[in-house]
């Protein structure tokens, strides 16, 4: 039995049934019980019970075939589209300095790709200490065979210590395909990483439960330790063009870059302004908008902010706005610093995908709407004159070149 | 051609609420359903079947209870079902959930296609989708909004972007993640929920799969969990009250400095 508790030092306070993510545990004759069928081990009840009551055996730890000292340096996968990097990649090369200088080591970006050259200083400028650069035709676009051979090969010669990557489209395909194939630990989403003192191991947070939970996972006898980052979260660091790098090129035989599966066509869909992950402001709109047509007032404001559009899954399923908008549990998840949310009742399953946004505005007519709950500014009322009256003082702002 | 849908069951997250006294997750109520994305596999698999004729198959890891969740798959129009259920298993981050999953698809032997949803309700993670196609050496399609056709062994799926889609051919067989667009799950007929209730779910355990205890459970897995807490909640807000120009105004005034 892998968790039990001591029942002489139970007191049957019920503290571990509140910590308890999978409502496992039941108070028996006054003593804590845990359904081991529910159980998932993850120990949230042996820090909450402040009796030491809940014995949770550590597994033994399995003899690896790699020695774990030899991984040094902090890699991030630097993600391109069209040759162009993406800006995730930047976040995550300014939270990897920070890393680096509490672990003593470098930074390196690991970029796959074709004719980047013209992007390499800018890398460096942004917190790469060197780059690993495979520049092949054949990489020009992702495809999850190729990138994956290829980065798998990197890793077993270079042996980083910390892999971070964006949890982009791409990245969470491509990680996910990589951890299995060189059996390392990996932690999907992180919201936080930083590196424990002593241990010298890096801690992820990340959401669970849409967000309703935060959980700390390490990977602390596997390496190298691999975590996506969600966007927006971590900060990039100001370009300075006094940074200097060097760069690796490998080059790989064609084995390493063909692939079963084959990319035909890439269709970008361009009645989005801004690609929503990415977008510092985001206007989005729910049921209250009554009709597709008055999406247009928030393309508007959008435009003027140069933000992107989102919807509700209720704005969605009416019709209104095409999925590839959809915010929330069965859409994407946004983190944008300015989310204005416009005739949004604000169900669970919309905030989880956006809560973490910076600032929330809320327009809604009903002054109980649970979204006012997460707004850091409400406005009770009518949003088809809120909305217009906003782009209007926008507008002018920009007018007068602030 | 024979198809298999992986799912997982998963506390309906919708009831988890916090208790802003204790700041701890309010679960009276909260009930088991199939991981919504999950819905949209099944309903694929049983699409493939009525429109290529195909043997479907559903599996899950999880507790006995899970049981449940493949009735329900069952009642949808799926073949057949297989528990993969043990407690070598519990502990198991998504390295060994999809080497188990993994390896019961091998144990399965004959398959083409494999459908997951493109990530779970609880965990969010979408790394075992991934993970099985990466264990079991075959190509991979994740965030699958739409099959456009199966013909000579060959798939032909759109697969969802930040900015787009990307059209992709692959060979049988692949695995796809699917998401919402891809269709909508239908309910399940009088008849399918009779039959679900009769059928006979096979169970894997340890002892039918034996598998590398290495590579299993909580001490097979990479990762561990080592705090859970619920965030901080969001601070109460500030309602601006007025008429729209004047809401607009101190607005204005207070975003002004986040706007470049």
């Amino acid at each position: 039995m892998p968790i039990k508790i001591i029942i002489e030092k139970c007191t049957g306070c019920s503290l571990c049934i509140k910590a308890c993510p999978f409502d496992a545990i039941r108070i028996l004759d006054k003593k804590a019980s845990i359904d081991l069928n529910k159980c998932n081990l993850c120990g949230a009840c042996v820090e909450a019970c402040k009796l030491k009551a809940i014995l949770l055996e550590k597994p033994q730890p399995i003899p690896l075939a790699k020695d774990i000292k030899d991984y040094k340096d902090i890699w991030v996968f630097i993600e391109q589209k069209n040759s162009k990097i993406q800006p995730v990649s930047y976040e995550l090369l300014g939270k990897a300095q920070e890393l680096a200088k509490k672990l003593s080591c470098q930074v390196v970006g690991v970029l796959l790709g074709y004719n980047l050259d013209d992007q390499l200083d800018e890398l460096i400028w942004r917190g790469a200490d060197s780059i690993i650069l495979v520049d092949s035709e054949k990489l020009a676009n992702f495809q999850d065979e190729p990138y994956t051979n290829v980065l798998v090969k990197l890793i077993n010669k270079y042996k980083p210590e910390i892999l971070l990557c964006g949890a982009t489209a791409i990245g969470r395909a491509l990680i996910s395909r990589v951890a299995v194939k060189i059996k390392a630990g990996l932690t999907a989403d992180c919201t936080g990483l930083d590196i424990d003192p002593e241990r010298k191991i890096l801690l992820q947070t990340r959401p669970a439960f849409g967000g309703n939970i935060m959980a700390t996972i390490i990977s602390p006898d596997y390496r190298p330790q691999m975590a996506t980052v969600r966007h927006k979260v971590m900060q990039p660091m100001e370009p300075d063009k006094k940074r200097k790098g060097k760069v690796i090129r490998e080059v790989f035989d064609n084995s390493s870059y063909t692939s079963r599966a084959r990319l035909v066509e890439i269709i970008e869909e361009v009645e989005s302004l801004v690609n929503l992950a990415e977008a510092d402001i985001i206007v989005s709109g729910g049921r209250g908008m009554g009709r597709a047509e008055n999406f247009r007032l928030l393309e508007e404001l959008a435009r003027v902010l140069g933000g992107a559009v989102g919807a509700s899954r209720a704005a969605v399923d009416a019709g209104w706005m095409p999925y590839s908008h959809q915010i929330g549990q069965t859409g994407r998840t946004v983190s944008p610093k300015i989310y204005i949310a416009c005739g949004i009742s604000g169900q669970i399953q919309h905030l989880v995908g956006m809560q973490s946004s910076k600032i929330i505005v809320a327009i809604n007519k009903d002054p109980f709407a649970p979204i006012f709950k997460v707004a850091t500014y409400g406005i009770v009322g009518d949003l088809f004159q809120i909305v217009p009256a906003l782009t209007k003082r926008f507008k002018e702002l920009k007018a007068k070149g602030r | 051609m024979n198809v298999i849908v992986c799912i997982k069951q998963v506390p309906q997250t919708t009831d988890v609420k916090i208790n802003p006294q204790t700041n701890t997750l309010i679960r009276e109520g909260v009930e088991s359903i199939i991981n919504p994305f999950d819905m949209y596999a099944i309903e694929e698999g049983v699409r493939i079947k009525e429109k290529y004729g195909a043997n479907t198959t559903v599996i899950t890891m999880g507790p006995p209870q899970a049981e449940e969740a493949l009735r329900e798959a069952l009642s949808m129009g799926i073949d057949e079902a297989i528990l993969i259920s043990d407690r070598a298993y519990a502990g198991s981050d998504t390295w060994a959930t999809s080497y188990t999953l993994a390896n019961a698809i091998r144990k399965i032997g004959n398959f083409d296609l494999i459908l997951c949803g493109k990530q779970a309700s609880d965990g969010d993670t979408a790394q075992v989708g991934p993970g099985i196609s990466s264990h079991l050496d075959i190509p991979q399609v994740t965030y699958v909004k739409r099959i456009q056709q199966i013909k000579d062994n060959i798939i032909r799926v759109e697969r969802m972007m930040e900015e787009g889609y990307h059209v992709i051919e692959s060979p049988l067989p692949c695995l796809l993640t699917v998401v919402k667009e891809i269709n909508e799950p239908r309910l399940p007929s009088l008849k399918g929920m009779l039959r679900a209730k009769q059928a006979k779910i096979t169970v894997w355990t340890q002892k039918e799969l034996n598998l590398d205890p290495q590579h299993i459970g909580l001490s097979g897995s990479p990762t561990q969990v080592i705090k859970i807490f619920t965030p901080a909640p969001r601070a109460g807000g500030q309602i601006l009250s007025g008429d729209p120009e004047e809401i607009a105004g101190k607005l204005l005034e207070l975003l002004k400095s986040e706007i470049s």
